[in-house]
């Protein structure tokens, strides 16, 4: 009875809070706001979060899975740079994804995830993101939650504007942010101008498997390009880029580069250009670059060097590049949900100027050109103008949309985000955030079908807003409630790295098919895996050794290992062999010079392991994974290299040699 | 403490309304207190030291199976395959290891209580008076949950009858 008491006490009280909460959205007193701002991100403990976030880690090189409203983070997936905690990177299986024609590379800045879309609405089967640094654009399955795919972009320097997804995810595209020679030679800097160059790559997605392959790459000149969008609905099959530096400057940029009053958007017809490759247009020109895929069968990445692409160039075919002048160095370049408007965020400029697809359409047809540049025509400003942002803040960087007509602005130097109305470009609303935004998040903001409910506003300088740390500061996040006629900042949260863009979700869309396990008897194929205690062996093949290791709660089999010797090279293979949710187990061996295993139910990951001297070496179970797991351990046994110990192992009573 | 007593009043509540036959199959184990009047007539395994108790059939979704006559050999052999991705890391067949060995299980524990413990291990090594005697016996070693079908813990057992 006193049990009853309790639990009906607890829901006595748990109405109480609920029915006692003053004030709501419009609330007007601070107090009252605050209460109810927690409320909103408040998600109850063993409760999920409506939407999954996916924050780019900018110069961690990583992908952050987030849970929001409340901003809890759900995973760290390692994209572009090695991880100790998993063994991305390091273990065997995964150190091809890291390739590249330059040889393996443990780090990038990984900038702007983006979801995969069907019919112009996200669909949560991938996440793209890409290398800024050395160009790349990668594949994060978000079944399995792991970077599937990495290739290369030949031809390019600096992958900014990049990972963007048309609308059925025909192609995930990749610009360049840098001119430089194509192809790659030695010349003077100072000669840069006509005679670098940058591309645009195409990359097309297989729509069962998600495979990637550069399709073919547009030939520009060497401006800079920043950001890119592509078309929807009406604009479907445009794609659109932000250009600066159409000056061509070499050396400081910061003045040289903002001596023009406008600079372009480019506008990319990408399906004239599948027009003219049908036709036999284009050419196949060498290039060489790392095509690096993992297979959830094998659990094994491999990577293998192309080494021709084809190339379009738009002097010579004509129909498929464009330039509209547009805001003074403009950053973001976002297409609303209807793909009418296209909005140049001008980070030098006052205003933000929204461009009409149907005016640059009329313009095009009638060849309304003001001029040219390196054969590509130049249309007029007024001609594709749909309306001007007056004023609205200085600095705009990125626009995002949602399903009931409006844009929302992130300012940079003012440090607020704008609400204006699409069509009329009139002013709604603004709101502080702390400090100078970069890009904001929508659900669903940059597709046709928006999500309106939150915005996340990604912060570049923090300052006093948390505990200090020392003189560097994690990024401020910010969440608003976007669901009223007001913004409503209701959470602010350290974010890791430096992300600059994100893509959220609705949680339905990916969770019941989220993995599980990796069923033994069916989904493991990788060569070395141990299906069953009876796989369990070593095998010696010269200075290499071979350990055929399983494990499962709580212990490793083998778990005692002696005839080792100076010089080998041992390959710990290890198989999860458990068959249940969550349940994963660690490796790690004394004197390793990479890193630790973490290895979920079903899969098999690879350590090498030189040891240094003579010696007996422990190994242990890093996760924590049962009552049991501080006994989870094992010793190998290392000898001179002339000693006669025989290769032998065991576990309890059972010993075993070849 | 209130916060235990109050998740043991919720665990109470959550495994009250668990369905009716789980009901009746714990109250049939559970309905030892006859039993332990009459103490002398437990008699414990030879093999793991815990008690035979043959009406047992634990807690989970098996209520009854059936044995034929003739040993399947088809389905034991299927049963033997399963048996070595899922069970062989812990079970040898014939001697105590991580657990205990399924040689004789038949002798000592019935055909739903075996289903039961692969299928369920998780609410067995807390609801089930031998589940939980074995786990203390097996130094606290939880029977791992290997997810498998009901269809694939059949053939287990029927490759246990030809051990």
């Amino acid at each position: 009875m006193k049990r009853i008491f309790r639990l009906f006490g607890l829901a006595l009280a748990t109405s109480a809070i609920i029915s006692c909460t003053p004030g709501g959205a419009n609330g007007n007193s601070s107090s009252s706001s605050k209460k109810s701002a927690a409320e909103k991100a408040y998600v109850a403990p063993g409760e999920y979060d409506e939407y999954y976030g996916f924050l780019s880690g900018g110069f961690s090189g990583q992908v952050y899975a987030y849970g929001f409203p409340s901003a809890r983070l759900l995973k760290i997936l390692p994209v572009f740079s090695q991880d100790p905690q998993s063994g991305y990177g390091y273990s065997e299986e995964t150190k091809p994804m890291l390739e590249t024609s330059y040889g393996f590379i443990p780090w990038d800045d990984l900038h702007h995830p983006d979801i995969s879309q069907t019919n112009g609405e996200l669909d949560g089967r991938w996440v793209f993101a890409n290398a800024n640094n050395t160009p790349r654009i990668a594949r994060i399955s978000l079944t399995d939650f792991e970077t599937q795919e990495i290739i290369e972009i030949p031809n390019s320097a600096g992958n900014h504007n990049s990972a963007f997804v048309t609308e059925n995810t025909e192609y995930v595209v990749a610009g360049t942010r840098f001119g430089v020679p194509i192809p790659q030679k030695d010349m003077p800097i100072k000669d840069y101008k006509g005679n670098f160059q940058a591309s645009t790559s195409f990359i097309s997605v297989d729509q069962e498997t998600g495979a990637m392959d550069l399709a073919f790459q547009i030939r520009l000149p060497g401006f800079n390009y920043d950001l890119a969008h592509p078309g929807r609905d009406k604009s479907h099959g445009w794609m659109f880029f932000t250009t600066y530096n159409t000056e061509e400057a070499h050396t400081l940029l910061e003045v040289n580069s903002a001596e023009r009053d406008k600079d372009f958007i480019t506008a990319i017809n990408w399906k004239k250009a599948e027009e003219y490759i049908k036709e036999g247009k284009g050419k196949i020109e060498k290039a060489k670059y790392a095509h690096n895929v993992f297979d959830s069968q094998t659990h094994t990445a491999t990577s293998t060097m192309k080494d021709e692409v084809l190339v379009l160039d738009p002097a010579e075919l004509p129909g498929i590049v464009y330039f509209i002048p547009s805001a003074k160095s403009p950053h973001g370049v976002d297409v609303d949900p209807t793909g009418e408007y296209i909005v140049s965020n001008g980070k030098l400029s006052a205003n933000v100027v929204v461009h009409s697809f149907s005016k640059i359409k009329e313009a095009i047809d009638n060849e309304n050109f003001v001029d040219e540049v390196y054969g590509i025509p130049i249309l007029d400003f007024d001609e594709t103008l749909a309306g001007i942002v007056e004023q609205p803040g200085i600095g705009p960087l990125h626009t995002e949309f949602d399903e009931r007509g409006n844009a929302y602005t992130t300012f940079f130097i003012s440090s607020e985000i704008v609400k204006w109305d699409v069509k009329t470009q009139e002013i709604l609303d603004r709101h502080d955030v702390y400090y100078s935004p970069g890009h904001l998040s929508i659900p669903g903001g940059n597709s046709r079908k928006p999500d309106g409910k939150y915005l996340l506003s990604m912060n570049k300088i923090t300052k006093d807003r948390y505990l200090p740390v020392g003189p560097e500061m994690n990024q401020p996040g910010q969440l608003f409630d976007i669901s009223g006629d007001k913004m409503e900042m209701i959470l602010d949260f350290p974010m890791i790295g430096e992300p600059h863009y994100a893509s959220m979700i609705h949680a339905d869309k990916i969770k019941d098919k989220s993995r599980k396990i990796y069923r033994l008897s069916s989904e493991n194929d990788h060569e070395r895996v141990v299906k069953s205690s009876k796989d369990v062996r070593i095998e010696r093949d010269g200075k290499n050794v071979h350990v055929y290791m399983g494990m499962i709660r709580s212990h490793f089999n083998p778990d005692n290992i002696e005839g080792i010797k100076m010089g080998d090279k041992v390959h710990f293979h290890i198989t999860n062999m458990e068959q249940d949710f969550d349940i994963p187990h660690g490796f790690a061996v004394m004197g390793a010079n990479n890193s630790e295993l973490l290895i979920v139910p079903g899969q098999t990951k690879t350590l090498v392991w030189e040891p240094q001297d003579v010696g007996i070496y422990p190994f242990y179970c890093t996760d924590f994974c049962s009552a049991l797991h501080q006994e989870m351990q094992g010793y190998i046994r290392v000898s001179p290299e002339d000693s006669d110990i025989e290769l032998s192992w065991s576990l309890d009573d059972d010993v075993h040699t070849n | 403490m209130k916060k235990i007593v109050l998740s043991f009043a919720l665990l109470g509540l959550l495994v009250g309304c668990g369905n009716n036959e789980n009901k009746k199959t714990t109250q049939n184990s559970s309905s030892e207190k006859p039993k332990t009047e009459q103490k002398e007539e437990i008699t414990y395994d030879k093999v793991d030291g815990v008690a035979v108790d043959m009406d047992n059939k634990g807690v989970g979704p098996v209520d009854s199976v059936e044995f034929a006559d003739e040993i399947d050999q088809d389905l034991a052999e299927k049963g033997n395959e399963v048996y070595d991705v899922n069970c062989l890391a812990c079970h040898k067949t014939d001697k105590k290891f991580i657990g205990p060995a399924p040689k004789g299980i038949f002798e000592r524990r019935s055909p739903e209580w075996v289903m039961n413990m692969i299928l369920n291990p998780e609410r067995m090594v807390k609801e089930d008076p031998i589940a939980k005697q074995l786990l203390k016996e097996y130094n606290g070693s939880p029977m791992a949950n290997q997810g498998l079908t009901e269809d694939e813990a059949r053939a287990i057992l029927e490759y246990f009858r030809t051990l």
